[in-house]
């Protein structure tokens, strides 16, 4: 938290190549999800079956599906649907899991306990075992997945949050606070939360990413984002079965996965390398020779 | 440490339990009559009872779910209203599909995750390094059904080395069983190894700054031996959280691996049970998946414990 309120935060963030190009590729996609609102080069719902399974060309830039709807588009809009589906999911599991992690870590004993079996217990269920729960009861669809992929993060990040802050609670500085007269709650917020946060962003932007990822998984197997809605994992379901006619269909969808992961994985990597200098130092210092 | 190996049993005990209730609330009671979730609104009234009778749903929750449970443990899951065959028949039959490719995809994950990670610690700021740094980087990134789609165009469109999927059953040969396995074993684990490595990459550049190594490398430890028997072994606790959280993904994985590669395993059979409103079979393989998470964990606590013997102290 203190590495934010940095005056130079911003100029030292922009001199990591790392923060730089998540930063690119990770704001290319938002950018590509909020022109869909707006442009897309055709209709990404419209149906043109004499133009089926065209390669690119300069009227269809990643050419057309099995049903002649242009590719470029269909990526434009499935961007918009996983980045949705990844914020709402990440962000559910980062407010719960955080200060249940927390809570957890500044009360011990049978709060501990209770938050932490809760967490095993919520393990038990991976976000595709709780979405084949969900699609067999409500069926299947984007909402859905949204559920599936939270409720999973949950755990995640009170494990997560748990283990660093108990790390942080150990400290002399934490006891000096403590002998000082602070409460736990004050202590968590002034000296805890600061010293774990780095480890949290590092594991949202990890978990941001895995939810695109999950997302996608979700939707190439029917669970999530329905037709005619276009979704990254939905259209190479559907390219799989033109692997030997059209092998390009399968390319554009898993790049554009892999550019949004790889875009958000960097920008958490760059972010960790500004908020936790110890690191940094680390790769100063290397191996004692 | 007896003390702290009956807590985790008891917890893993519990956990079991607790999933079991889940998975029975979720699946038995919350839709409503599973009846008519399997037969649809405009069922005829007469297979209605006819199934609701078969179903045992004229019984209380109460009696059904421990009845269900009490089934399970004594291998009576229940018999499929699709195949009309005992689920456990079906999901023996397909986990001798499913534990062999995570068994292959975790082997291979660790192996090539301690390696990496251990090199590019090792290696700091140097060529190796920044190679398995790029690696992870694209791994971390690759969805695994995405590279699973690019293995078959790669080897089985273009190369012709590998069939595009299927299994031909242990009852073929072991090694016809497990090159069909081999590139859905790849597909898993490259994913779960550019995560593993990066772990273990940082572990190790964590352990590597602390006073004992430097102690160790004092008293004229070689660079070698202090690896060995102090960097790796306290290096490794993170490194087996992290593969307990990670066997939750492969599992996942692996549920959606089996349908890129057709592969008759417990992933196939659920979206099959799914499709076919089948949930008898879909409460059952729920479970079974959920309790492979739970053990796992359990496992993962257990070597916790055997790697930093604090723990268990501590607990006891």
């Amino acid at each position: 938290m203190n590495a934010f309120r940095q005056p130079n935060f911003l100029a030292l963030a922009l001199r990591r190549g790392n923060f730089l190009l998540g930063g690119v590729l990770a704001g290319l996609v938002a950018l590509l999800a909020l022109v869909s609102l707006a442009w897309t080069p055709h209709s990404a719902y419209e149906l043109d079956i004499a133009n089926k399974l065209n390669p690119p060309s300069p009227t269809h830039w990643l050419g057309t599906d099995h049903f002649g709807r242009d590719v470029a588009s269909m990526i434009m809009v499935g961007a918009r649907n996983s980045l949705l589906v990844g914020f709402v999911a990440v962000g559910t599991g980062l407010a719960v899991g955080v200060f249940l992690g927390l809570w957890a870590s500044a009360r011990r004993g049978w709060v501990e306990e209770l938050i932490m079996r809760f967490s095993d217990f919520a393990f038990a269920f991976p976000a595709i075992l709780s979405a084949i729960m969900i699609t067999a009861i409500l069926g299947p669809g984007a909402v859905n997945s949204i559920l599936a992929i939270g409720i999973f993060n949950v755990p995640v990040f009170a494990r997560v949050t748990r283990g660093s802050a108990n790390a942080i609670w150990a400290r002399e500085f934490v006891l000096a606070a403590r002998a000082a007269g602070k409460g736990h709650a004050r202590i968590t917020l002034e000296h805890v939360l600061p010293n774990i946060l780095g480890v949290v962003v590092v594991q949202a932007t990890i978990f941001f990413a895995i939810a695109i990822l999950a997302e996608a998984a979700l939707s190439y197997l029917g669970l999530g984002t329905q037709p005619p809605h276009p979704s990254w994992g939905r259209m190479l379901n559907e390219a799989q079965t033109f692997l030997h006619l059209s092998p390009h269909l399968v390319l554009f969808p898993g790049l554009a996965v892999v550019i949004s992961v790889l875009g958000f994985n960097m920008l958490g990597d760059g972010l960790r390398d500004l908020l936790d200098p110890r690191l940094s130092r680390t790769r100063l210092a290397g191996y004692p020779r | 440490m007896s003390v702290f190996l009956a807590k985790r049993f008891a917890i893993f005990v519990a956990t079991l339990l607790g999933a079991s209730v889940v998975v029975f609330l979720a699946l038995e009671i919350l839709p409503g009559d599973p009846a008519y979730a399997i037969l649809g609104a405009d069922a005829e009234p007469s297979a209605y009872e006819a199934l609701h009778r078969e179903l045992g749903l004229d019984r209380p929750a109460v009696d059904r779910y421990l009845g269900w449970l009490g089934g399970i443990l004594t291998g009576d899951f229940g018999v499929s209203y699709t195949y009309s065959v005992p689920v456990f028949e079906l999901v023996v039959e397909r986990l001798a599909l499913t534990v062999p490719l995570a068994v292959l995809a975790m082997a291979l994950t660790v192996v090539a995750a301690i390696g990496l990670g251990l090199h590019a610690a090792t290696h700091h700021n140097k060529i190796g390094d920044w190679g398995v740094m790029a690696f992870s980087q694209l791994g971390i990134a690759l969805p695994n059904f995405w590279f699973g789609i690019l293995l078959i165009l790669f080897f089985s469109v273009y190369l012709g080395w590998f069939s595009s999927g299927g299994f031909p059953g242990w009852g073929a040969g072991t090694w016809p069983a497990l090159k069909s396995l081999l590139l859905p074993a790849i597909a898993l684990a490259t994913v779960q190894t550019a995560i593993l490595a990066r772990v273990m990459r940082s572990s190790v550049l964590e352990t590597i700054r602390e006073d004992y190594v430097r102690t160790a490398r004092a008293k004229g430890l070689t660079r070698r031996a202090t690896l060995w028997r102090h960097v790796l072994r306290n290096a490794l606790i993170p490194v087996v959280t992290v593969m307990g959280l990670q066997f939750a993904n492969l599992l996942a994985g692996t549920i959606v691996i089996e349908n890129v590669f057709f592969l008759p395993g417990l992933g196939r059979l659920v979206f099959q049970a799914i499709a076919n409103r089948d949930l008898v079979v879909v409460k059952d393989v729920v479970l079974i998946l959920a309790a492979m998470v739970v053990v796992v964990n359990f496992i993962v606590d257990l070597a916790y414990a055997a790697i930093d013997p604090r723990l268990g102290a501590r607990d006891a």
